[in-house]
């Protein structure tokens, strides 16, 4: 127990699922505090399904889930939403509601009917807005922002909740590689700067690369391998885990770069471009 | 002070506050939208003004001013009469049964999401209805027991029940929820149809009376008790607010921000389908409030989610102000259903319109 109160997320035995068909089965994960650690996986591995169990969104048929030392099934959910905040896959709001109606409700779990809006509410909305360059688009339409700026203001209601450890589900679902990076250089400044502990699910797995400190690779419901990106994210595991021929390469700075094997290296006829239109 | 020049593509943000009105003391907080509570303070107003107008309107003309003296005491016995004893009902009715519908749709359709989710759409109503039609046709000793708007009461209650149990599943999602009680619906306006032809004549133009929705029965004897359980429901869901907003955004985020969806949402359930058993009870099915009261309240505030406030009140406006339409313009004693339609009917379409074109554009 003094064991598992020093690590803010850890996973034991976990099963979670739909109805009768279990996704995890038998999991056992340990999130390090002050990390951003990364899941990857194929599709349908069970990475999201693993974020949501955490997170307490999904249920577990078996298993616990230990927050701070605590089971998440002896705490009220209130409780849970102080400590932890998860930012589910493509959240949907009110249609109209603005940026600062959205950043505002991440305060929920800190007000009350007789506290509905003190001063510490509104410098964490404030410095939320601020931090994910929001300032200025608050009374902006949610459903008139951009993708990344929408995206944006999302991670700001997370971020107003104040709590130490976020979760978030492919934050950069439907964002082109610029604004992809920007989410998660944002990601990088929560980490550094605030000393949040972060779990994410990511699909590239050179971003992931880039902006963790743990990887989690999972593969049919199981983690098939855990550790620095350098030393997990190697050909045999691309191979073995999502069927992908390709090379890691080593580039100048360090980082670490996944070429997938092209299957055509050459084009035979080039097109030619724009005529006959 | 000099003030810049307002940018007028980008007007300067009065930062996380704007809109809104805080007041503080030592720990304690309270936070409300400036416009929808200027907004509530008109219509509460209009209400008050409705009301009067109705109890002045009708055989027997009387002043507004006499109204006011009446109401304060100093009117004679005749007039007591006519405003207490005869009037009165009717006009609380209105505004009871009006404030009870616009609650009830403002709960569904944020529970669910889903602006079409009004108790008249899922079943609530017609369950209502059949009850009441019953024992309108074939009377009996069980409506000497009941009474009419004990068995739309009853009615209305089942129905809700039997939706619930059908479209229960983890949680119950919000389209199985709508497309259950769409079939329930059908279902029980077919049964009360067969009702209808096989009645006697007389009973099948009561049921039918009844079935449009009509302030015409209003008595205290039934109206007391459906005010106090009006009173008792409303402000439970008042207390839901802050709840209710989050469920707004669908189960995932208003379970990260520390809402028991389940049963928050079946709580809120509960009391919108108590709400209009209720309305439905003593007045019958008044048609489109709790679908029109809600989507009206949402443009009028300009909020994201339908103030639940507001929305009872202009309910209670669309009832009372129809129903005295209908009583100075109209010829006949026509029932308030048919007006209250008239005005949801025409809503209804325009916002589906409205959306297509969005979709399109």
């Amino acid at each position: 127990m003094t064991d598992d109160s020093a690590v803010p997320l850890v996973g034991r035995d976990l099963a979670i699922g739909y109805r009768q068909r279990l996704i995890i089965d038998g999991l056992d994960v340990t999130i390090r505090r002050g990390g951003v650690t990364t899941i990857i996986g194929p599709n349908g591995c069970g990475k999201s399904t693993l974020l949501r169990g955490l997170g307490r969104l999904l249920p577990t048929t078996r298993g616990s889930v230990v927050l701070n030392g605590t089971d998440i099934a002896t705490m009220r959910s209130r409780d849970i939403a102080r400590q932890l905040g998860i930012l589910p896959q493509s959240p949907v709001a009110p249609e109209g509601l603005t940026v600062a109606e959205l950043v505002s409700r991440g305060r929920h779990p800190h007000q009350s009917w007789v506290q509905q809006w003190s001063g510490e509410d509104e410098r964490e909305i404030v410095s939320a807005l601020a931090l994910t360059g929001m300032r200025g688009l608050e009374d902006r339409p949610l459903d008139e922002l951009s993708g990344g700026q929408r995206q944006r203001a999302w991670i700001a209601m997370t971020l107003a909740q104040e709590t130490p450890i976020l979760l978030l589900d492919e934050p950069t679902t439907f964002l082109d590689l610029a604004h992809a990076v920007d989410v998660l250089e944002l990601v990088d400044r929560l980490n550094r700067e605030l000393d949040r502990t972060v779990v994410m699910v990511l699909h590239d797995l050179n971003l992931a690369a880039r902006y963790s400190d743990q990887i989690i690779v999972m593969h049919d419901g199981a983690i098939v391998t855990a550790g620095a990106p350098e030393d997990v994210i190697t050909a045999e595991l691309l191979l073995q885990v999502f069927g992908l021929s390709a090379k890691v390469i080593i580039d100048d700075d360090g980082g670490l770069l996944v070429a997938p094997t092209a299957r055509r290296t050459h084009r035979q006829q080039p097109r030619a471009r724009g005529s006959h239109i | 002070m000099v003030r810049p020049a307002p940018d007028r593509r980008h007007p300067p943000s009065k930062g996380v506050g704007s809109g809104f009105t805080t007041v503080r003391l030592g720990r304690f907080s309270l936070r409300w939208r400036s416009r929808t509570v200027l907004l509530v303070a008109i219509l509460a107003s209009v209400a008050v003004l409705l009301a009067a107008a109705s109890l002045a309107q009708g055989t027997y003309p009387l002043s507004l001013d006499r109204v006011v003296a009446t109401l304060s005491g100093e009117g004679t016995r005749i007039e007591r009469y006519t405003i207490v004893d005869l009037r009165m009902p009717r006009t609380v009715t209105g505004i009871v049964v009006g404030f009870a519908l616009g609650l009830s749709g403002a709960l569904t359709q944020t529970v669910t999401r889903n602006p079409i989710a009004s108790p008249d759409i899922l079943g609530v109503s017609a369950g209502a209805s059949l009850g009441a039609v019953a024992v309108i046709t074939f009377g009996g000793p069980t409506a000497a027991v009941l009474g009419v708007p004990g068995a739309a009461l009853g009615g209305a209650l089942v129905t809700a029940g039997v939706i619930f149990l059908l479209s229960w599943k983890s949680g119950s999602d919000s389209l199985r929820l709508i497309l259950t009680g769409i079939a329930v619906n059908a279902l029980l306006v077919a049964l009360t149809s067969w009702l209808l032809v096989s009645a006697r004549l007389s009973r099948a133009t009561e049921a039918t009376v009844w079935l449009i929705g009509s302030l015409d029965r209003a008595e205290w004897a039934t109206l007391l008790p459906v005010f106090v359980g009006v009173v008792v429901l409303s402000a439970l869901a008042l207390a839901s607010s802050r709840v209710l907003r989050l469920l707004a955004f669908g189960g995932d985020t208003a379970s990260a921000l520390g809402v028991r969806v389940g049963p928050a949402r079946s709580l809120l359930l509960l009391l919108s389908v108590g709400l209009a058993a209720l309305g439905v009870a003593i007045a019958g099915p008044v048609g489109f409030v709790a679908f029109a009261a809600p989507q009206l309240a949402l443009r009028l505030a300009r909020t994201a989610v339908p103030p639940v406030l507001y929305s009872g009140l202009l309910g209670a406006v669309l009832v009372t102000g129809s129903d005295l339409v209908i009583r100075a313009f109209s010829p006949v004693a026509l029932p308030v259903g048919i007006m209250t339609t008239a005005i949801g009917g025409p809503l209804l379409i325009s916002l589906i319109v409205r959306a297509n074109l969005r979709r399109t554009a």
